[in-house]
């Protein structure tokens, strides 16, 4: 718990001190070349830039509490407002490929660890393999110019994405492609790692002992095998949510839909650094509070790791 | 006579069955060693080799397809994409060896030190390591390249090479760890041996494949990276070729000219199979599980 408070509070100096690498004044950067001094002095009094650097994070902090996370000098939108529009499109995303990811790596690996270096074994190996070595980014691009094309699934523009509270149809349709890409590249990971430790379980003396009482293979799986053999699988999906972010990040900005990538991106373009700056907080919080929920599941899972 | 003849067979013998036999590395593996290599080649001589300007811009020929006079065709102005290509892997190449080097050359030291050591020091330097770690070192990298203008190849290597450190310090700390309870350390340090040389010869020595492979994955790691950071519009400036950029740049012609994004992207996925590859079979080859890392 310190630990969480400690990396929190490194990620908010950090998040803090990123508008000082700016090279020059901050305020005449944000605000472009044509500023006025009139309002580059009332950004300057907002983000208390006037004062020295240690109250300044205080300044800065304070207002972060309090959900101010500063407004936009582009669109003159606050950018916690933006920052909550474009959120659900990303968890949406990320929780359908994690379904589909462990929806599927979970039997196949099954399936693979039953005989380990058979047929099915290596073909799996060899495929997972190669799949490892495509970047979502170049997934994507292969899947749109050879499938989303050829079927008509819609893959990009604005109008493509339909928000979940209007028709959910047509919203899974809008959001299948980007879930579909970050599903295979966590369904790979996913795969080699619940494979290779249930390799191991099935080995161990109390999967024996369960045959030996003539238990099903099924019911030995899933029943005996999986539990043991899932905290590395856990561990190493809490770890993959940040990568995940940002290959979701590109793959949204390639589809077009405005979650928080398209946004960041867009940020980076025009360099609306006060987007920028909210969105690189909000986000390294929510993957470290994820990363955090994921050790928690895995001492339930395995209360063998929590007493060692 | 005879018997002495005897014992060196005997010796001969006992030796041969001492010495665990020898893996093979197969055929594919030097296939993969030899793709990078070619890789490497065309990277540092690309200027020597008889490759068309990869910034000339060819009007009589825009998105040309594959062809002898330009072998992976043209892009929507006319350069040549093999060119770019080979180019390209030069940003790459030289991004993932820049930061690799910050990565191993600051944290692989300090985490063999921690482990030697232990105590107060290794405690205080993990804990921070740890709080790093625990940073999602992609979202810090795009934070601090979006603000840390004007950009530059030199930035990109700093910053990913500084958020490597942790991750280069947790995997060294952990296989010096394990190796500096084994007796051999014990062993040096009865005979009296300096802290330096037990570090340098006995410890480094038996890390070695663990630091190689986990080497191996960074660079994959790094090229990747570097084709993201492309996308948002954080790695080189265009016109310069990068593989990343060069994706990014064929995305808005993608149905006119699909070669644009077909080969720079297989360039990049062998380039990245190979390194997976060759680190997979030199780990089972030292036999460093996966975990490990």
């Amino acid at each position: 718990m310190i630990l969480l408070v400690a990396i929190v509070f490194i990620i908010s100096v950090g998040a803090f001190y990123l508008i000082h690498l700016l090279p020059g004044d901050p305020a005449v950067v944000i605000l472009g070349t044509g500023a006025s001094p009139a309002n580059a002095a009332k950004l300057n009094a907002q983000l208390g830039l006037n004062k020295p650097i240690i109250e300044q994070y205080f300044v800065w902090i304070r207002n972060v509490l309090h959900g101010n996370l500063g407004t936009s000098f582009i669109s003159q939108t606050t950018v916690w407002s933006t920052i909550k529009s474009a959120f659900p499109i990303d968890f949406e995303i990320i929780v359908l490929s994690q379904i589909l990811a462990f929806a599927t790596a979970i039997p196949i690996a099954m399936r693979s660890a039953r005989k380990p270096d058979g047929p099915l074994d290596r073909l799996l190996g060899a495929g997972s393999f190669t799949l490892l070595s495509v970047p979502s980014f170049v997934l994507i691009v292969l899947l749109v110019l050879f499938v989303a094309i050829k079927l008509g699934v819609p893959h990009t523009g604005v109008s493509s994405y339909v928000a979940l509270g209007t028709d959910w149809i047509t919203n899974l349709e809008s959001l299948a492609l980007p879930a579909f890409t970050l599903g295979i590249g966590s369904f790979v990971v996913y795969y080699r790692v619940l494979r290779s430790d249930l390799i191991a379980t099935l080995q161990e003396e109390f999967i024996t002992m369960a045959r030996s009482k003539g238990i099903g293979q099924r019911r030995i799986m899933w029943r005996h095998a999986l539990r043991p053999s899932s905290v590395s699988l856990l561990g190493t999906a809490g770890v993959n949510i940040g990568g995940l972010l940002a290959g979701g990040f590109i793959v949204e900005y390639l589809l077009s839909i405005p979650g928080l990538g398209y946004m960041l991106i867009q940020s980076i373009g025009t360099s609306d650094y006060l987007v920028v700056q909210g969105i690189v907080l909000v986000v390294s919080v929510t993957v470290i509070l994820i990363n955090f929920g994921f050790d928690l599941l895995v001492n339930i899972i395995d209360p063998r790791i929590s007493r060692e | 006579m005879s018997s002495s003849l005897y014992v060196n067979e005997a010796v001969e013998e006992a030796v041969q069955h001492a010495r665990p036999e020898r893996k093979k590395l197969g055929v594919l593996f030097w296939i993969c060693v030899g793709w990078l290599a070619l890789n490497l080649f065309g990277a540092i001589f690309a200027n020597v080799l008889p490759l068309p300007n990869p910034l000339f811009q060819n009007y009589a020929a825009i998105n040309a397809g594959p062809s002898l006079h330009h072998l992976l065709g043209t892009d929507d102005l006319g350069r040549d994409i093999f060119a770019r290509i080979v180019y390209g892997s030069r940003v790459s190449i030289e991004v993932s060896l820049g930061s690799m080097l910050i990565g191993f050359g600051i944290g692989a030291p300090l985490g063999m030190l921690a482990a030697y050591r232990r105590g107060k020091f290794d405690a205080i330097l993990s804990a921070i390591m740890y709080c790093f770690l625990a940073f999602p070192a992609i979202i810090a990298t795009i934070a601090v390249l979006s603000f840390w203008t004007p950009r530059s190849l030199f930035k990109i290597i700093v910053v990913v090479g500084v958020a490597s450190i942790p991750l280069v310090y947790r995997v060294i700390r952990s296989a010096t760890l394990s190796c500096s309870t084994k007796d051999y350390v014990l062993a040096a340090k009865v005979q009296g041996a300096s802290d330096g040389r037990i570090l340098m010869k006995e410890l480094l020595p038996n890390i070695a494949p663990i630091g190689v492979s986990f080497l191996l994955i960074g660079i994959a790691t790094v090229v990747t990276l570097e084709g993201a950071l492309a996308f948002l519009g954080l790695s080189v400036s265009p016109p310069t070729p990068s593989w990343g950029n060069m994706i990014n740049e064929s995305l808005a012609i993608l149905q006119q000219n699909p070669w644009l994004a077909i080969f720079p992207s297989a360039a990049m996925c062998l380039f990245l199979l190979c390194l997976n590859f060759i680190g997979d079979r030199l780990r089972s080859h030292f036999e460093v599980s996966e975990v490990k890392l």
